[in-house]
């Protein structure tokens, strides 16, 4: 088993979040795991990404080579795109469709939409919505995601939800009940 | 017990099982979690003075208290960025004249790429400078293993140990298994020859001479401890020479069927007697995979026969600047690039912004609006989120060089003739390298501004404490500015015309003033809110 994953969003939107539930099952699985983050000057509302590399042999590097990712998890569209030079060509984009608007010049995004939408392997969602619907507070949106990404994720659905539950345990029921609809919600989309 | 761990992290908790007394920084990227890891261990303990670990007012002061606390015959650890090595440099090289009694470390995270720097200048040239053995660890495991490692090292040699990580080793996590068993602190001993740390010229020469003469041993070291590792490849002629972590993306690429004999380096001065056998074993064309500058392409040209080639980043094998990436290699390996999708054109930059509702947006909004009614504002920023003013929408700042510069180069453009000269700092980068130069203000009664954007916090770096908190006023009055001249404003929006009125005023008064926009940074003001509710 080997996926190699890049995590996009923009600073604050919480991919860190993700990375440490998938973090969590994984090792649970015993499988090996690296990470690397960004710090610094650009979490100020900049572009952030995180590669995350987990294997059933021992991983060498840290960062993922242009064209060895499996899979592009992002919160935002336009960043999703950032990085598809990563990807491998049958490799996949799971993203949210809202963006974050924090630049004048942000493109049209239909067109950011449609770029997402021409590659074959892609689920598009909205993961606001999405968390709402499920009785899930809008902090909640990342775990929705993570959910969408579980059948790329080559870890069982079971497992991860119970990353799920373990990361939030010490938040109290109430937030691990809300971030398990959350997963559920996005799980159900993508499966769909 | 395995944990997974940042590479800082792995380092800190290295230290810490390694019987560490002290720790001393000053933040700065990539560095700064090592020192709020051990932070975090102390707070957990219920015993603050477990280990010293307040952080320091400038990377030159945290070297010094290291080397006091080693002198004292207990383990020391300082953490600095790379730049942060040339604030220390005075410290850093005249404590390898002075030598260790307790084990002292010195990490050095640099920056290559500039994810968050200025420059990407490569700490390994400070250890060849000093003199002194330095270690690059290629993983966390490793990381976490030369702490303890390291410091015996310090206390057999009598040497400060140079660690050098890069952004993608201190900012990755991966799973590092560490001992169940923490050593015991040091106790207290005082130097056993004294005079090794008084550096009259008489006894400096003498530890000169030893530091020359110790060269040996520490060459020694490099070439058994087991961190450097030379394999024979089955088509020896062909050798690849890695360093730290360059070994990670030549393995992530490496086929056995290459058959290059490969020398993984994690321990300096290079291991003279492992070069010599990849020579004698017939190399012929060298490979070097080295993150950062080419140290040692450069020193390898004068250890080795000249007949031998050697590419690297000199020779164009490898790309000249930045870091290196498991891609960046292929073609020096004979290796095609992977199948990719294309990038996409639609996608634009999202820069980093100063947060909404940030205080340095307030000050900058009314310094932009006075600055305006000069014909020829100069204003000389420094390093911290308000450098980012450089950036849209406000365009405000005309240099920024390194930390206190804003108030030197505004003296030195004042000098010139410029007015108005103005200075914009943070208050952890004033009193970290800002108030000296005041100093020189005052003494000079230079015609500038000095604008203290005060958020009560070492923002940048994720908001750490700041070494003149509470004291700012007090220190500008003990510097010498007049009271009059020392103003302070609330930077929100509802305050713009009066801090207008203030900036004018000490614009136009002809000697060296400060006015101070106070407002707590939203971030940490967010984190106490929260900690406050439960």
């Amino acid at each position: 088993m080997k996926k190699d994953i890049i995590l996009a969003g923009v600073g604050g939107q919480g991919i860190l979040s993700i990375a440490t539930v998938i973090g969590e099952a994984a090792l649970q699985e015993g499988l090996y795991l690296k990470q690397a983050e960004v710090h610094g000057m650009s979490q100020r509302g900049g572009d952030v990404q995180s590669n995350l590399r987990l294997s059933s042999e021992p991983i060498m590097s840290d960062l993922i080579a242009k064209g060895g990712a499996d899979l592009i998890i992002s919160l935002e569209p336009m960043e999703a795109l950032r990085y598809t030079e990563y990807l491998k060509p049958d490799g996949w984009i799971v993203s949210s469709c809202i963006p974050f608007l924090n630049i004048p010049n942000y493109p049209e995004l239909e067109e950011v939409l449609a770029r997402i939408k021409a590659h074959k392997n892609h689920v598009l969602l909205d993961v606001e919505s999405l968390a709402k619907e499920a009785g899930a507070p809008a902090q909640a949106a990342n775990m929705v995601l993570l959910g969408a990404a579980i059948p790329m994720l080559g870890i069982d659905h079971d497992k991860m939800v119970a990353g799920v539950a373990r990361v939030f345990a010490r938040k109290g029921e109430q937030i691990v009940n809300s971030n398990l609809a959350a997963v559920e919600a996005g799980y159900a989309f993508s499966i769909r | 017990m395995k944990h997974l761990l940042l590479g800082d992290e792995a380092i800190a908790q290295g230290a810490i099982d390694a019987g560490l007394s002290g720790v001393y920084a000053y933040p700065g990227t990539p560095s700064t979690e090592i020192t709020e890891y051990i932070q975090g261990f102390v707070k957990a303990t219920g015993d603050p003075s477990a280990i010293s670990c307040r952080w320091a007012t400038n990377e030159k002061t945290a070297m010094e208290a290291a080397l006091g606390m080693s002198y004292m015959g207990k383990r020391a650890l300082v953490c600095m960025k790379h730049v942060g090595m040339n604030v220390c440099a005075d410290a850093f090289m005249n404590a390898a004249i002075t030598g260790v009694n307790g084990g002292l470390i010195v990490v050095a995270a640099d920056d290559p790429s500039m994810h968050s720097s200025q420059n990407e200048q490569d700490s390994r040239f400070y250890a060849k400078f000093a003199m002194i053995p330095c270690l690059e660890p290629s993983n966390q495991q490793e990381a976490y293993d030369m702490m303890q490692y390291g410091f015996a090292l310090s206390e057999r040699l009598k040497t400060p140990i140079l660690l050098r990580v890069t952004t993608r080793m201190a900012h990755s996590r991966a799973v590092v298994e560490t001992t169940d068993k923490s050593q015991p602190q040091n106790t207290m001993s005082t130097p056993a020859d004294v005079n090794h740390f008084i550096l009259l010229p008489a006894f400096a020469k003498r530890n000169y001479a030893e530091l020359v003469a110790a060269q040996s041993s520490f060459l020694e070291e490099s070439d058994r401890a087991g961190y450097n590792r030379y394999v024979r490849g089955t088509k020896p002629e062909k050798a690849i020479v890695t360093t730290g972590i360059g070994y990670n993306y030549l393995m992530e690429n490496y086929d056995a069927s290459m058959g290059c004999s490969i020398l993984k380096i994690t321990q300096y001065p290079l291991p003279k007697a492992l070069i010599d056998k990849m020579v004698a074993d017939g190399a012929k064309e060298i490979l070097v995979i080295e993150e950062g500058q080419p140290v040692v392409e450069e020193m390898l040209r004068g250890m080795i026969p000249s007949d031998i080639a050697i590419h690297g980043r000199l020779t164009g094998t490898l790309p000249r600047m930045g870091e290196l990436s498991p891609d960046c290699l292929r073609p020096a390996l004979g290796l095609n690039a992977l199948p990719t999708k294309e990038k996409e054109t639609i996608v634009v930059g999202r820069p980093p912004a100063l947060c909404q509702g940030c205080g340095h947006r307030d000050m900058y909004a009314a310094l932009n609006e006075v600055a305006r009614e000069y014909p020829n504002p100069r204003i000389f920023g420094d390093i911290g989120c308000y450098t980012l003013g450089a950036l849209s929408p406000f365009h405000a700042i005309h240099a920024c060089v390194e930390m206190g510069a804003s108030v030197t180069m505004a003296k030195g453009a004042a000098d010139a003739g410029q007015h108005p000269a103005i200075a914009v700092i943070g208050d952890s980068t004033f009193t970290h390298s800002g108030m000296t130069g005041l100093l020189d203000c005052v003494n000079a009664n230079a015609n500038v501004v000095v604008l203290i954007s005060d958020n009560l916090t070492t923002g940048m770096t994720g908001g750490q404490d700041s070494a003149g908190t509470g004291r700012l006023e007090q220190i500008c009055y003990g510097v010498g500015v007049p009271q009059e001249h020392v103003r302070v404003v609330v930077p929100l929006p509802k305050n713009m015309e009066e801090i207008k009125q203030v900036l004018r005023e000490e614009i136009d008064y002809p000697g060296t003033s400060v006015v101070i926009a106070r407002r707590e940074c939203i971030q940490t003001l967010k984190r106490h809110l929260k900690a406050a509710k439960k």
